[in-house]
């Protein structure tokens, strides 16, 4: 019978190597890790630096301007919170009720089955068809026009899987036993949805709303496809205010305005030949990051807070 | 109030009509919330119809041949020619860049968290990752524009101010998270028993994550780089921003070129009539890239199918 030779030394050569391999593997995967954190802090750190000269009230309160030292972002932010307002009326009552249909009322059948796979495939949906399907739906079909409704519209479709997924996720953690103990006391389906089910799921709905409303507020890509204009030096009509000499704004009339956000003005702002616009694009772009981290942190520290508390 | 003062309990009819009322009510609210849900059909129906719709009008005036053959996209000059793949070509490229830096890192992100990593790491790293995939595009945008491209023309100075290099390099970046996190879901749904029977016949980590994990979990693996492939081809602004746009039928990633998607922004950022030919382009263009999507997708779930493993 033979008998591979292998002496201790080169045993312990063997394992040597194999520790070795295995500490450069790790190495790699930490610097891989690294050059994650490294970028976030290199886009960080040169929007403050190139920006900071910017980084004051006036910036904030100017409109748009052919001038690049004094150029704003007053439509783009007003504008930003305008459409993420109606993103959120749109998205959350939609998406909930869609997870809580799905999660305690749908039957296992081919209907259900549809709308399952349906809500995975548009998740993968390029952002920009979601434009093209507004433009041709909302734009000339309804004929909302380039308005704020129409770009609220858009952005709440695309976040509908978000909101609707983690809804049904909430809803999963919630045993069985607190719909059994609402129905053994006379609740109704519904009653149990109200009073049990929606509030314990809320803090999980709520982290999808959020995360969902920070990936809205970056989209770029579907407002431009609706024609949104780059250069806007006026804000939308507020309620009840005078419009022209007699009128006053109805309380919607906000609703039908032209408008510009956020990363519209970025992208006008970087797309312009003279560097001077670069710093406001590198100012803009520090603001528009701030709002986004800012609200995913919020959806992290949620998630957290809530593993950490809820026991069953 | 007396027990056996009859009138102050409801009667029998009157709980019945309660009942009756309150059933009424539960059915109403089912079928609003059953609404709520079909809302996603109709989106896909819509997208669906605004595109065929409108790709139809197009290919009244183009014929499928040229469309596919062309050598030349030039939908707005007189001389008008109409070869999508100029645009595929661009889309291509930038995404096997992407694809090229993502893969990698994201696989030895994921094999690393999942296998090597103690769990506070793990708790930290997530989010960080999670922060990094939720940065807006426009802002990955500015970095490929302003600063990664710069940083490359130190080390290729003939490197254009435009290339699909620069703009594929930073989408990798940007499709790390999504491929580190989901794999990593994947590898650690695979059962401690396998591992530790590897473990148990002498072999190293490194070892038991290649030849034990990654295969026990490749169907995820495959749904990981087939949403990463989703993401590279449309992805828009990154590429809208430090790509160029103008239509240029390249193989080569340091040339600018257009993509589909960048085309599509630089037809909405003028002013096109509603209903001309060049209004239909951007439809059939989106067309176009639902269809790639489209075939990713469908090879994705054939791949999981095939290598799906259950314990």
């Amino acid at each position: 019978m033979q008998h591979s030779t292998l002496t201790a030394e080169q045993v312990r050569a063997l394992i040597a190597k194999g520790k070795l391999k295995d500490t450069l593997f790790q190495a790699l995967g930490i610097f891989f890790l690294g050059i994650g954190l490294i970028v976030i802090f290199l886009l960080v750190g040169d929007m403050v630096m190139r920006g900071a000269e910017r980084l004051n009230l006036d910036f904030f309160m100017n409109f748009a301007s052919r001038r690049a030292a004094n150029a704003g972002i007053l439509s783009a932010w007003v504008g930003s919170l305008l459409v993420m307002t109606v993103t959120a009326f749109a998205a959350v009552p939609l998406g909930v009720a869609a997870g809580v249909y799905l999660e305690e009322y749908a039957k296992r059948n081919w209907v259900t089955e549809i709308i399952e796979i349906n809500i995975t495939n548009l998740a993968a949906v390029p952002s920009i068809v979601y434009g093209l399907l507004s433009l041709g739906i909302f734009v000339y079909a309804f004929g909302f026009g380039q308005s704020i409704l129409t770009a609220g519209l858009t952005l709440a479709l695309l976040i509908l899987p978000i909101v609707i997924v983690s809804t049904r996720e909430a809803i999963r953690a919630i045993p069985a036993m607190i719909r059994e103990g609402s129905m053994a006391v006379g609740a109704t389906r519904w009653q149990t949805c109200r009073y049990h089910i929606i509030p314990y799921a809320m803090p999980g709905i709520l982290t999808g709303v959020i995360i969902g409303l920070a990936r809205a507020i970056g989209e770029t890509a579907p407002i431009i496809t609706i024609g949104a204009l780059t250069f806007i030096a006026f804000l939308p009509p507020a309620p009840f205010t005078e419009v022209s000499a007699g009128v006053n704004a109805g309380l919607f009339d906000w609703l039908m305005s032209p408008f510009t956000v956020m990363p519209i003005q970025i992208f006008n702002w970087t797309s312009r030949p003279d560097p001077a616009f670069e710093i406001n694009a590198a100012a803009a772009g520090f603001v528009l990051m701030v709002m986004v981290l800012s609200m995913n942190g919020i959806a992290i520290w949620l998630r957290y807070k809530m593993r950490k508390n809820i026991k069953w | 109030m007396s027990a056996n003062n009859a009138s102050d309990l409801p009667t029998v009819s009157d709980r019945l009509a309660k009942n009756a009322m309150r059933h009424a009510s539960e059915r109403i609210i089912e079928m609003l919330l059953f609404a709520a849900a079909a809302v996603s059909v109709l989106t896909t129906v819509g997208i669906v119809y605004v595109l065929v719709s409108e790709s139809i009008n197009f290919f009244q005036n183009v014929s499928i041949v040229d469309f596919l053959t062309d050598t030349q996209w030039t939908p707005l000059f007189d001389d008008a020619h109409f070869g999508i793949m100029v645009l595929v070509s661009g889309t291509v490229v930038s995404s096997a860049v992407a694809l090229a830096v993502a893969i990698p890192m994201g696989t030895v992100i994921a094999i690393y968290l999942s296998e090597f990593a103690k769990p506070r790491l793990r708790e930290v790293a997530k989010p960080v990752l999670e922060l990094l995939g939720g940065i807006p595009t426009i802002v990955f945008g500015y970095f490929a524009l302003l600063m990664v491209t710069p940083l490359l023309q130190k080390i290729f100075p003939e490197l254009p101010g435009f290339s699909l290099l620069s703009a594929g390099l930073v989408m990798g970046i940007m499709i790390v998270p999504y491929i580190a996190s989901l794999s990593e879901d994947a590898m650690r749904a695979v059962p401690m028993s396998l591992r530790e029977g590897s473990y148990a016949m002498g072999a190293t980590k490194l070892y038991t994550a290649i030849h034990v994990v990654v295969p026990a979990a490749f169907s995820g693996l495959a749904a990981s780089y087939i949403l990463a492939i989703s993401r590279a081809v449309g992805e828009t602004m990154i590429l809208a921003v430090a790509a160029g746009m103008q239509p240029n039928l390249t193989w080569n990633p340091t040339e600018p070129a257009a993509t589909i998607t960048s085309y599509i922004v630089q037809v909405a950022l003028g002013d096109l009539p509603h209903g001309s030919i060049g209004y239909q382009t951007i439809f059939a263009a989106g067309l176009t890239l639902i269809l790639i999507t489209l075939c990713f997708n469908i090879l994705g779930q054939w791949l999981r199918r095939k290598f799906r493993e259950n314990y």
